[in-house]
């Protein structure tokens, strides 16, 4: 099986502070780390290869220093690696990055799954896996929990809901986003560590990937960040208590209070 | 301190802790209270290359020694004893094949170890011989092309969990010590069992328990060195261990003056931290000193066994009796930083306190270690004719 695990690098959130007048991120000086979720796509992937045989291929688009996520996922037992980094890449929205990303993953050559997090921890937008998918022309299934059976070129798997889980069937190849309840990820090898010193990366940038440059980076997104700002606070807040009856009554007279009904 | 490691040094330290801090912490309280074996977390240091670190690569391992054993053994005890001492009782079932096994031995039980697929264990220890080897009533007696071993075994370390045990058995008794063999038994050939699990007062994490041999019948090549090696083996063998049992008394010293040094810094009484105070300040500043000159000569130790050096029995003797004693002496104290809290179960340092008394007693108790130097000491004494 060629797995190929999306992955991105992103600050250590557990340390990150916000600037106080444009309430962005401040990156300088915090450790960068994987995207949590992606760890749970990479140990997912890493599992099936012990499982099935094949190789994992990680693949992540940023900035040369992005490397350095590279060469982690190979402690781990990643077997080959993949940076997409250009200056044309930079400032993509979700949009570009999942075109890019996908040209990415077409360059890669034949391919059975392709893994990612559900979301990433500092944009959170969830939208880079599923966009990869219909890129790609991929059934997708977002939020796995279980992959239960792969069998004859089809997989089944438990997506997580509110109220529980759906299971789902869907042909190879295809793309999974993936919940951190679906395993617990594994801490790296001794071998794995021997290995990532000395791993080649590959760099692929627009003109090895062939992409079109208005459709990669700032210029190929189609949303743009006009403004950060904290939400409202809430200046009234009341908690009910009593009976289910009683609480309705209490709701209804507050409402009608506000004049809301 | 800097102990100048290795890059390779410092990637089985920095793994062993990841562990640590991660995979064990998070349960360990909970491994203790149910006498649960860490069957998952030996999967984890399995996956991630631990069981190998001292067996050569030729044999699927890599390639260090004692001491890179001790880095990562140190670092797991740090969170848990019980769980370090089920991952180095391996490496101790282990080392009579690595030291004295055949080269088919090796080829056949050593990959299986280093890639921890398989679990080993050291069955020594009888109800008549614990100080006193001795007293084993254990006997192997060779029939045709087997061997078949009748006694009983108790106290061993991962009984009934390991795969592979080196076992010491009488193959003549007429001969005394000389009398005595090694031999390696597999789970599962006829005749070999397993009795209680025992309960106890620390490491309740790991296994204890009976190995029972009734007509136990192994191949003959099952035989490490030749008959009559047995106490040789044993003796090597703890020489090469003893640096390790340092290395746990290390790290669990270690993780009770971190939890004591936390404490003392956030506790108020009298309105300042307990840490301000001279009394204790005094305490940790003695353990963490301790603590370091332990850790120091275990390193010095194992690093002494690394270099080929033929006399070792008197550095590991002092490595494990000098770190046991800093290791129940700093988990004492550090129960008595945290007052009443720490005799509580919801904190660590209690189960650290009972964890500690084991150290001072397996592997030869800390009374046998001074006899071992003494031993020496007047060994020494003898050549110097002067």
């Amino acid at each position: 099986m060629h797995i190929i695990v999306c992955i991105k690098q992103v600050p250590d959130t557990k340390h990150v502070k916000l600037d106080e007048k444009t309430h962005t991120l401040i990156r300088e000086g915090v450790e960068s780390i994987i995207n949590p979720y992606d760890m749970y796509a990479l140990e997912e992937g890493l599992r099936l290869k012990d499982q099935f045989g094949g190789k994992v291929t990680v693949c992540t688009m940023g900035p040369p220093q992005a490397e350095s996520a590279l060469r982690e996922a190979v402690t781990y037992g990643a077997d080959e690696t993949v940076l997409l980094s250009d200056r044309a890449f930079a400032g993509a929205d979700t949009w570009a990055t999942s075109y890019t990303l996908a040209k990415g993953i077409e360059k890669l050559g034949p391919y059975d799954l392709i893994l990612c997090g559900k979301q990433a921890v500092d944009g959170d937008t969830a939208q880079v896996g599923p966009g990869i998918a219909e890129r790609l022309s991929l059934p997708y299934v977002t939020w796995v929990r279980k992959i239960e059976e792969i069998k004859d070129g089809r997989m089944k798997v438990q997506r997580l809901m509110d109220d529980g889980y759906d299971r789902l069937e869907l042909p190879l190849p295809a793309l999974l986003t993936v919940v951190k309840e679906i395993n617990e990820p594994r801490v790296p090898s001794l071998k794995g560590k021997m290995r990532a010193k000395n791993q080649k990366i590959q760099v692929f940038g627009v003109k090895e990937l062939g992409v079109d440059p208005d459709q990669v980076g700032l210029q190929g997104s189609a949303t743009q960040v006009v403004k950060v700002f904290p939400p409202p606070r809430l200046k009234e807040r009341a908690w009910i208590e009593g009976t289910a009856e009683s609480q309705v009554t209490q709701v209804l007279d507050k409402l009608n209070l506000l004049k809301v009904i | 301190m800097d102990y100048f490691l290795t890059e390779e040094q410092q990637m089985i330290k920095e793994i062993a802790r990841k562990i640590a801090e991660e995979k064990i912490k998070p349960i360990r309280a909970e491994l203790d209270e149910k006498e649960e074996f860490p069957r998952e977390l030996l999967r984890v240091m399995a996956l991630s290359d631990l069981f190998g670190v001292y067996i050569p690569q030729e044999y699927g391992g890599f390639g260090g020694g004692a001491f890179e054993n001790c880095l990562a053994v140190e670092e797991l005890s740090r969170a848990c004893l019980g769980i370090s001492t089920s991952f180095a009782a391996s490496g101790l079932g282990a080392y009579p094949i690595l030291l004295y096994g055949s080269e088919d031995q090796k080829k056949k039980y050593l990959p299986e170890i280093a890639g921890g697929r398989k679990l080993a264990a050291f069955g020594l220890t009888e109800s008549t011989a614990g100080s006193d080897a001795g007293g084993i009533m254990t006997t192997a007696e060779l029939k045709g092309n087997e061997y078949v071993l009748n006694g009983t075994k108790q106290w061993i370390t991962n009984a009934g969990e390991a795969d592979i045990y080196s076992v010491i058995a009488i193959t003549d008794r007429s001969k005394g010590p000389r009398g005595a063999s090694a031999f390696i038994v597999e789970k599962g050939d006829p005749g070999f069992g397993f009795g209680k699990k025992e309960h106890k007062m620390g490491i309740r994490a790991s296994a204890t328990g009976e190995l029972i041999f009734n007509q136990c019948r192994i191949p003959k090549d099952r035989l490490i060195a030749r008959e009559g090696m047995g106490f040789i083996v044993v003796m090597k063998t703890f020489d090469m261990s003893r640096p390790g049992v340092g290395a746990q008394a290390v790290g669990l010293a270690q993780g009770a003056l971190d939890e004591a040094v936390q404490f003392a810094r956030t506790r108020i009484q009298f309105g300042k931290p307990i840490i301000s105070f001279q009394a204790v300040q005094h305490m940790l500043a003695d353990m963490a000193t301790l603590t370091e000159a332990a850790r120091a000569l275990v390193y010095a130790a194992a690093r002494f066994v690394d270099s080929g050096a033929k006399d070792l029995s008197k550095a590991a003797a002092m490595a494990k009796v000098f770190a046991s004693d800093v290791a129940m002496k700093v988990t004492t104290d550090a129960v008595q930083v945290f007052g009443g809290t720490g005799y509580m179960r919801e904190y660590p340092v209690e189960k650290m306190m009972r964890d500690a008394k084991i150290l001072q007693i397996y592997e030869g108790t800390n009374q046998i270690q001074r006899n071992i130097i003494g031993q020496e000491l007047n060994k020494e004494g003898g050549r110097k004719k002067s």
